[in-house]
């Protein structure tokens, strides 16, 4: 199948936006990550498997617009003590497909390896994610960010950077 | 038990106010812990509404052996061995569902939902072969509590009832707060690993001391009330039920509030379904009571704790290697409230919790901490001078006193000191 030049255009910006994301998070610049957000965000990283439903079952992080900036109010607090001294990250964001286009919003697909160093050890955690993007200007806004991790079944350690 | 080893001198290792690190740090205590504690106590497994219908089965565990909890065609509640009685094969590989058999896959033997045997492949191999000698091996005592189910892997030993004690009536407070006076447990587990020993655990749970310095980075940046029933001002009492049972009791402070669901951070118009419920079903008088005290908070010995809205069941996998499963309580005919549950539980707990990722945080550091044991004493003396006994007779002090940890050590050590 021949991509058209508009599709390998926003192919090259919905990528340039992801890695900026990873960036951020990788290091724990959360006050320009929070920007990054839609006023109707999902955040959402689920447990026991990718289809649950997050009205009713248990999620690892299913946050709101506000949560998601309690979450960054309490990382800013300078008392979170599990992330004080922080995680050292670095994380590969891959295989990126855009998966469908409905009004402004884009649907994005991806698999993300994130290597995380602390005290406890070092950690990998791989997932799929799936991005909703909305057209902002000459940008774009998070609406939606679901990160099923590879073994969100299981005991996992304490995950408290922004994956 | 290694007869090379010689037993541990309990009483040199635990004294009344302190305890030597040896014991959150040594691989041959935790053994004999599983031994003595583990496999003998009892312990919590599981509750009877993740198995509600006949032949409903999930897996879980006591210390390191992995059961199968299972509802019988008849609706009996089963605690099997996951070991085939053949060869060994765990039987059961799938988290949870539901089935009248359990095949294992190795050699094709098949078993009830109730554990007997009932067949194998090409039974010409077998000659007079006693079906009932080979079934799925079973925990010996089980019991169940307001739907709390237990096991006790020694087949005799005191009652269920007698284990709970005094502590039976916070089990009693919590079902109070449904409607239908049921907790039922339906929205899956957030499993959160800890590099910790189990204890360390198992005593923060109902340690007062703690949250106002661990917990200040969301008590700081969320509107919550929760900070001020850990300070030094507080009513809130901590309470040694006996038998290792301890609670952080919060009534005091929330009978001085005098508000309905103050408790839980909110105000009957937000709940008006709820509210009407329950004064439907206690009458207003008694509903009123129960919306002021709220849930209890409780660390059933060894592994179950209720956290107001929140239930944890803590899981030991190794002398420093531990997993805390938790889910949001779920009350019988209270779906409003039940959401907000959810919501709250995610928000505050597992492994990005906003609580228990540094409550977590502090059970590695202090681990790591005991790998220094020059002077090896953790002291657990807070509040010594102002203990008293409640009207029920139980050891009671202020919100931030170390009963709840004394009280533990004391069980266990009465515990690790049976033959
Ligand atoms: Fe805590």
């Amino acid at each position: 199948m021949l991509a058209t030049c508009a599709d390998s255009e926003l192919m090259h910006d919905v990528e340039q936006f992801l890695f900026h994301e990873a960036r951020l998070a990788d290091e724990h610049r959360y006050e320009e990550w929070e920007e990054l957000w839609a006023d109707d965000a999902i955040y959402w990283v689920p447990a026991n498997g990718e289809n649950i439903d997050p009205e009713k079952q248990m999620s690892i992080i299913y946050d709101n617009r506000s949560r998601i900036g309690l979450r960054v109010r309490q990382l800013l607090s300078g008392k979170r003590y599990t992330q004080d001294p922080r995680s050292s990250l670095r994380r590969i964001i891959g295989n990126i497909e855009l998966l469908g286009r409905e009004g402004d919003d884009i649907r994005v697909g991806a698999n993300s390896i994130v290597f995380e160093s602390s005290a406890r050890g070092e950690t990998l955690w791989g997932s799929r994610n799936e991005y909703t993007l909305r057209r902002a200007g000459d940008g774009f806004k998070l609406a939606r960010k679901k990160v099923s991790l590879v073994n969100n079944d299981r005991a996992i350690y304490t995950m408290s950077f922004i994956i | 038990m290694n007869m090379m080893a010689p037993t541990p001198a309990w009483g040199d290792m635990i004294l009344p106010d302190r305890v030597r690190g040896a014991l959150y740090r040594d691989p041959a205590i935790f053994e004999l812990e599983l031994e003595k504690i583990w496999y003998r106590t009892w312990v919590y497994v599981g509750h009877e509404s993740e198995i509600a219908n006949p032949h409903d089965y999930v897996l879980k565990s006591i210390g390191l052996q992995p059961i199968i909890m299972s509802r019988g065609g008849d609706g009996q509640v089963h605690l099997l061995l996951n070991r085939c009685t053949h060869r060994g094969n765990q039987v059961c590989p799938k988290e949870k569902g539901n089935s009248p058999m359990h095949t294992c896959p190795f050699h094709a033997w098949n078993f009830g939902s109730d554990g007997k045997l009932l067949g194998y492949a090409f039974p010409e191999g077998y000659e007079g072969l006693d079906k009932s000698k080979h079934g799925l091996g079973r925990v010996p005592r089980v019991a169940s509590y307001r739907g709390f189910v237990f096991g006790s892997f020694a087949s005799e030993g005191p009652s269920l009832e007698e284990h709970l004690g005094g502590a039976a009536e916070t089990i009693d407070r919590l079902c109070d707060n449904a409607p239908e006076g049921e907790i039922e447990i339906t929205a899956g587990f957030l499993k959160h690993r800890v590099k910790a020993n189990w204890k360390f655990i198992l005593e923060n749970e109902t340690d007062g001391y703690h949250p106002a310095f661990v917990h200040s980075s969301i008590f700081s940046v969320a509107d919550s009330a929760i900070g001020g029933l850990y300070g030094a001002k507080s009513t809130a009492l901590t309470r040694d039920y006996g038998n290792g049972h301890t609670e952080l009791d919060l009534r005091p402070e929330f009978r001085k509030r005098d508000a309905l669901l103050s408790w839980f951070g909110t105000t009957p118009d937000k709940l008006p379904d709820y509210v009407a419920r329950m004064n439907a079903a206690y009458g207003e008088k008694k509903a009123r009571e129960i919306m002021i005290d709220g849930t209890p908070h409780v660390m059933i010995f060894p592994n179950l704790f209720i956290a107001e809205i929140q239930m944890f069941v803590i899981q030991p996998l190794g002398v420093n290697d531990s997993v805390q499963h938790v889910t949001a309580l779920q009350f019988k005919g209270a779906p409003d409230l039940n959401r907000r549950m959810r919501q709250q539980t995610m928000g505050s707990v597992g492994p990005a919790g906003f609580l228990l990722a540094d409550d977590s945080e502090m059970y590695e550091r202090t681990q790591r901490g005991m790998e220094a044991h020059d002077t090896d004493w953790v002291f657990l003396g807070r509040g010594e001078h102002r203990e008293r006994r409640d009207e029920d007779g139980f050891l009671v002090a202020h919100a931030t006193d170390e009963v709840p940890s004394r009280g533990i050590w004391k069980h266990y050590r009465s515990l690790m000191e049976q033959p």
